[in-house]
């Protein structure tokens, strides 16, 4: 047996001193980010404030010039399996000559290793997360046919079969309808519950209280990180946002605000 | 009856065609799906320069140096590309137009300075000359086969080995590059070997179809397949069966009026793709006239 050298094993993620530069301009600059596991986290911040890029760097999708991350104490390229992925719904095309259960099909390839075919054994993995997201009624569908809550779904499903400890969702609740936001969120809740943790980029800032129990703000560098009640106040927001907020709440000196960000509104 | 067979210039003008078009398709439907089809022009085009420079260092006209050669000079048209992309200071599709015809150029006039003899000219670097491809053998298993016959089989059949080796990684590299990204199923490397094969099959179909029909059979067929369906795996099938119909309809039709048959051959996979782009059930403009009609008219 080769001994294992973990490092920080007790962390879903753990991130340190990371800086990540296009073309010289640093668009993470120096973070450290520890997410325990079993919460369900959101990333928020400003736009520009790096947060797709941080999740594309865990992946291995972006070089970082400086830093280390450690999913559950391994390296990103020892944690493939450990780690799924659900890309903004614009990362694809959705033209693409496919049924929906082939795309949920797809979070199995990394299990499946080189050269082999998917066959049965996938299909039925790929049934059950559908059924498990309420679509399995368009298994056989055409994915141009879909909606984008539907989309979202599928997506959802396909990061369900990879079987990963860590889920990373890039804006998941973007452009989808209520009723498809409210089932998202129940079953990101349930997996969670099964001690998986649950990392989303997040641009809503009136429902992180409701449905995430971590957060981390992210402004380029880390502004806060911690557990909700601790870190959703008027002052760490108005850090990261800066003018471009407008805090609902404005008398009440900074705890727990109801905020807007106006790029949102707009 | 074998010999008959292959002495028999229609016979071997038919297969090298069908053989182009099975070859082309095949990679062509990735390349398409890719949004990466007029990288096949540029490799088509810059593979002049490789065949030039390995015939004035080896004097090989055709073979495996030959191939390996032009492969070469394709894969390092798209590296030069994306380097100059990832300048940003140039968009991509205008970094293709940089690259592309800067080393057709220098093939070009590589061949008019020191290169007379060769067997290529400026009007078999672009359209080929099928019709002759029956008179160039090699003794192969004790027959004499045309060598575009030989060389454009080994072709196919690598590129069918690597579809269906690799089906499942290059459908996912073609869908969603991240996701695959992320698995561990180097999409990056399969770009590259797409792109690299495209480059080796380019250069066995040269003596045939030339560089520009070659495009042809790489793009068009793909593009009819996909107004026609909607799972990858047909497409490919349906690319393949355009492709070979095209060469089948194209040669009777060049013979008949006399022109080129190469040229009438891609010709056909055009018309096909008309025929697709109007007739298709729901992609094609007859059957979403028909569709508008039955939604507002219930």
């Amino acid at each position: 047996m080769k001994r294992e050298k973990r490092h920080e094993p007790d962390l879903a993620l753990h991130i340190e001193d990371l800086t990540v530069a296009y073309e010289g301009k640093p668009v993470l600059w120096d973070i450290d980010v520890n997410i325990p596991p079993g919460v369900m986290a959101a990333v928020i911040g400003p736009n520009g404030a790096g947060k797709s890029t941080l999740i594309k760097t865990v992946l291995g999708l972006v070089k970082p010039t400086a830093g280390h991350i450690c999913i559950h104490g391994y390296p990103p390229r020892q944690a493939l399996k450990r780690v799924a992925y659900v890309p903004q719904r614009s990362a694809v095309d959705w033209d693409f000559p496919t049924t929906v259960v082939d795309v949920v099909m797809m979070g199995r390839y990394g299990h499946l290793g080189w050269f082999r075919w998917p066959g049965k054994r996938e299909r039925r993995r790929a049934m059950d997360a559908l059924s498990a997201v309420g679509m399995e009624a368009f298994a056989n569908r055409q994915i141009n046919q879909l909606s984008g809550g539907q989309q979202q779904r599928v997506f959802l499903a396909r990061a369900m079969v990879q079987d990963a400890d860590v889920l990373f969702l890039d804006e998941p609740m973007a452009g989808v309808d209520a009723t498809t936001e409210k089932a998202v969120v129940a079953l990101l809740q349930e997996l969670r519950d099964q001690g998986k943790t649950i990392i989303v980029v997040h641009h809503d800032l009136q429902t992180v209280r409701d449905y995430f129990d971590w957060l981390v703000i992210l402004n380029v560098r880390v502004v806060a990180q911690g557990p909700i009640p601790e870190v959703y106040t008027g002052e760490n927001l108005r850090k990261a946002y800066g003018g471009r907020i407008a805090l609902l709440d404005p008398d009440s000196s900074g705890e727990t605000p109801d905020a807007v960000p106006r790029e949102v509104v707009n | 009856m074998m010999q008959a067979f292959l002495g028999d210039p229609m016979a071997m003008i038919l297969l090298t065609g069908a053989l182009v078009a099975t070859s082309g398709a095949l990679l062509g439907t990735f390349l398409v799906l890719q949004r990466q089809s007029m990288l096949s022009d540029a490799i088509s085009h810059s593979i002049v320069f490789g065949i030039v420079v390995v015939w004035l260092l080896t004097h090989a006209q055709s073979g495996p140096l030959q191939i390996a050669g032009a492969a070469l000079t394709g894969v390092l048209t798209v590296f030069l590309t994306e380097m100059v992309a990832r300048t940003r200071r140039v968009k991509r599709d205008a970094a293709i137009g940089l690259v592309f015809p800067a080393l057709f150029a220098a093939g070009v006039l590589l061949l008019n300075l020191y290169a007379r003899d060769i067997h290529i000219d400026s009007h078999t670097v672009l359209l080929g000359e099928i019709g002759f491809v029956w008179l160039d053998t090699m003794p192969l298993a004790g027959f004499e086969v045309p060598q575009a016959v030989v060389w454009m089989s080994v072709a196919t059949l690598v590129n069918l080995g690597f579809v269906l080796a690799c089906y499942k990684e290059l459908k996912l590299a073609s869908f969603d590059w991240q996701l695959a990204a992320a698995l561990g199923l180097a999409p990056t490397l399969m770009f590259y070997l797409l792109l690299g094969l495209t480059s080796v099959t380019a250069v066995a179909a040269f003596d045939a179809v030339g560089a520009v029909l070659f495009i042809a059979f790489v793009i068009v067929p793909p593009a009819t397949a996909y107004l026609l369906t909607d799972r990858l795996s047909l497409m490919l099938l349906l690319a393949v069966l355009v492709g070979v119909a095209s060469t089948l309809c194209g040669y009777p039709l060049a013979v008949r009026l006399d022109v080129s048959i190469g040229g009438t051959m891609a010709s056909m996979t055009g018309v096909f793709l008309l025929l697709a782009f109007l007739l298709s059930p729901r992609y094609g403009v007859l059957g979403h006239w028909r569709n508008r009609r039955v939604k507002y008219s219930g």
